[in-house]
């Protein structure tokens, strides 16, 4: 699965990996803000934006080609939107809508590729996430893989069942009823390990200057790509 | 010194059904024992009795101290349960924090709590899966994991549920190897005599929420012809 | 229908971003006050079910298949506040790891499927109790969740050719009466197997609830018409043709000669704000009635002992 790749290359070696999981998102933020108020008279500014997202998986020594590949899953939504402008007579912003689109999923899937998940958590909690939102969104990253393994049993099931409509609804209560218990079985596992009710934090990486440094630099390039082309 | 001291144990599930009808029980410090009994015969509602996740009526003591709601955050520290189900027990995003778990919430410090972690998986003997998330490591190494996160809140008392499921025999060779060394007293919730007589001396055979009978391991599992093979050829004439 | 980047222009994208954290922010406070962190290892696994879910095709017709979306099927087993985080937590493990809607575009997403989708697919249920609540929630989430996205999308300059936005709502449509079906195969094959894990609430819809649920369907339906009478989504804001609410304010700006469509859209993104936080303080009243009741959580009165070995 797609999934366990991007895992692996998050927990690659390089400098874009180093950085501070804050920076990075800044920096991401910028990105896409530059790129989503460029105008669609502006070509120039694109091809400048992926030379910068061409440094960027250079610096990070991820394989171009299947990040690209992986970014290009997009295209097919943008594909249908972009047409429909351009059967409303715009080719122009069309076009610019592709672009965007591109570059914008190719510049999350740069972060996520170069900061493992709880990294990019516990850097999100510290921009004043609600934890509770945190603690969800870690707890369905855990048990997602496990859940769709045993979906993928349930589908068999459904399907050497005659593949029905019934036999779905049937798959989709048991799956329901496992992740259920799956829950209390935790949350006993939880208790069991002297849980009170408040979740243990761990604490967020020190920032520190270089991560500065690389927020300073890479959040000004495509502003600057913005004002100036 | 007993570590463990249980009287006249008696728990009803909330549908009616009488789980443990009157269990008495104790554990010397440093002893091993195994549970057998069918399934639905109340072993693990007992061991969930143990650190006050389910509560009956009658008394338990650990290390001396009467099990109450006052008592309890110090017996869940003293009494680690480790789940069949490891997926369960793994919830945390990475195996150091899930092990850092039960420190921290001991009140031990984060920096503190992750250095004994990542002593307790080298303990446990998979030092190199720190950052790795739970769900990609082997089912050997889920269930160390699952030891160590127990193991790091350093408790008098380890309880394992069913501790070989899902594992291979290198696996299960392992665990048995890693479980001796360990000097915590213990309880094994398992229907593998094999695995039992390897690691305890004593049985205790729960039948219907009760204590059938106790004794040697090998005593008990053929009093109640309890393994997996067919018994020898005499029955078979 | 997840938006990516690139598709919102600035106004709509911001305006929706700038409401929707505050309103998550104030029911996640919500439900750690009132739920308590018990229930967050429920959600969570609760949110991984809803992804895992949309694995099992529901077969309708030859070479034809759907499969759940789950707003309301969450709004039902969990109520509607934390079904809100557990689904924005799904947009936002989606934006984040999967590249299935955008960043930017996250708020939108949030609003359209995780605050809005939740409270129309909860409300009918809410209101009728029976199984015909259950499919129009279903039917009602998908609907609702797909014309602000329509919407948005339209407010942000994609024109929509009358043909093609036919072509566009048949598919909401078909999508839309699926959800309500499965929902409900799915809720009755759940109750049959245990029925407290589908809650039937017994409290009256709090009145707010009601009237916002009921809004933001009516809004998301005019946001249909309004995209498939207006080919430019400029025009979304002109007088005629939006609600009296919006009307106002709107004529005020022409009036005073701001004809710039950059303001306008703006001014099309505070009506969304302002949307989004009656929306949350809805969902936060209705929390607030939740905390009388026992929280979902975790039973201890399950008999461990009867638990099968679970296959991995």
């Amino acid at each position: 699965m797609h999934h366990v790749v991007v895992e692996r290359w998050s927990r690659g070696a390089s400098p874009l990996h180093a950085r501070d999981a804050r920076a990075k998102l800044l920096v991401l933020l910028a990105f896409l803000i530059a790129v989503s108020t460029t105008r669609p008279q502006s070509q120039g500014a694109f091809p400048a934006y992926a030379a910068l997202l061409a440094v960027a998986i250079i610096a990070a020594r991820l394989p171009a080609a299947a990040l690209v590949r992986r970014a290009m899953l997009v295209l097919p939504f943008s594909a249908t939107f972009a047409l429909i402008t351009w059967l409303g007579g715009d080719p122009l912003r069309a076009l610019a809508l592709g672009e965007k689109s591109f570059l914008s999923g190719l510049a999350a899937l740069l972060l996520i590729a170069t900061t493992p998940l709880p990294d990019l958590l516990r850097g999100l909690e510290s921009f004043a996430v609600p934890r509770p939102l945190i603690l969800v969104i870690q707890f369905i990253y855990r048990y997602l893989f496990v859940i769709s393994e045993q979906a993928q049993h349930m589908r068999l099931a459904a399907r050497s069942r005659g593949a029905s409509f019934r036999a779905s609804a049937g798959a989709l209560g048991v799956l329901f009823a496992r992740s259920w218990e799956r829950a209390e079985g935790i949350y006993r596992a939880m208790l069991a390990r002297g849980f009170d009710g408040r979740f243990p934090a761990f604490g967020a990486a020190r920032f520190r200057p270089s991560d500065a440094a690389f927020l300073l630099l890479s959040a000004l390039a495509p502003v600057a790509i913005r004002i100036a082309l | 010194m007993k570590v463990i001291d249980v009287r006249g144990l008696r728990y009803r599930y909330p549908d009616g059904t009488l789980a443990l009808d009157g269990v008495d029980f104790d554990l010397e410090a440093g002893e091993c024992v195994a549970l057998f009994g069918a399934n639905g015969s109340g072993k693990t509602t007992f061991v969930l009795h143990l650190n006050g996740l389910l509560s009956g009526e009658g008394s338990i003591e650990i290390c001396g101290m009467p099990l109450k709601r006052e008592t309890l955050p110090h017996i869940r520290a003293r009494v680690g349960l480790v789940f069949q189900d490891s997926e369960e027990q793994l919830f945390m995003p990475t195996v150091l924090e899930d092990v850092a778990f039960g420190p921290r919430n001991l009140g031990v410090p984060a920096p503190e709590a992750l250095a004994r972690a990542a002593k307790t998986l080298e303990q446990v003997g998979i030092p190199a899966s720190h950052q790795k998330a739970p769900y990609h490591l082997s089912s050997g190494e889920k269930r160390r994991a699952a030891i160590a996160g127990v193991l790091a809140m350093r408790p008098e008392i380890l309880v394992l549920d069913e501790p070989t499921t899902s594992l291979d025999p290198p696996g299960r060779r392992d665990l048995i190897r890693l479980l001796a060394a360990l000097p915590q007293a213990k309880i094994l919730v398992t229907h593998d005599v094999d695995f039992a007589s390897s690691l305890a001396a004593r049985a205790v055979f729960f039948e219907r929420g009760r204590i059938a009978a106790q004794g040697a391991v090998e005593e008990i599992a053929r009093r109640f012809n309890w393994r997996s093979q067919p018994v020898e050829s005499r029955d078979r004439r | 229908m997840h938006i990516p980047d690139g598709f919102l222009s600035t106004p709509v994208w911001a305006a929706f971003d700038a409401g929707a954290a505050p309103a998550v922010g104030i029911l996640a406070r919500r439900a750690q006050r009132d739920i308590e962190e018990r229930s967050i290892p429920l959600m969570g696994v609760m949110g991984a079910f809803i992804f895992a879910a949309q694995m099992i095709n529901f077969p309708v017709g030859p070479g034809t298949s759907g499969h759940l979306v789950g707003g309301t099927l969450l709004a039902i087993a969990l109520g509607p506040s934390a079904a809100a985080i557990v689904m924005t937590a799904i947009l936002a493990i989606q934006a984040l790891v999967f590249q299935d809607g955008g960043i930017l575009a996250l708020g939108a997403n949030v609003f359209n499927m995780a605050i809005v989708g939740v409270l129309a697919g909860y409300l009918p249920y809410r209101l009728l109790r029976n199984s015909a609540g259950i499919f129009l929630g279903g039917l009602a989430s998908v609907l609702a969740s797909a014309g602000f996205a329509l919407a948005e999308l339209s407010m942000s300059g994609i024109p929509f050719p009358p043909r093609i936005l036919t072509v566009t709502l048949t598919f909401f449509f078909v999508g839309a009466i699926l959800e309500g079906a499965i929902t409900l195969a799915a809720v009755r094959a759940i109750g049959r197997l245990n029925p407290s894990w589908v809650r039937n609430t017994n409290q009256p819809a709090g009145r707010t609830l009601v009237v916002i649920g009921a809004a933001a369907l009516i809004l998301a339906v005019a946001g249909i018409l309004v995209a498939s009478t207006h080919p430019d989504g400029i025009e979304i804001l002109a007088p005629a043709h939006s609600p009296a609410w919006l009307h106002a304010p709107l004529a005020d700006y022409q009036a005073h000669g701001v004809e710039s469509p950059y303001l306008r859209k703006a001014a099309a993104g505070v009506a969304g704000l302002i949307l989004i936080y009656a929306a949350c303080l809805a969902a936060g009243r209705s929390m607030r009635q939740r905390s009388a009741r026992p929280a979902p959580c975790v039973s201890a009165g399950v008999n461990p002992d009867q638990h099968a070995p679970r296959s991995g």
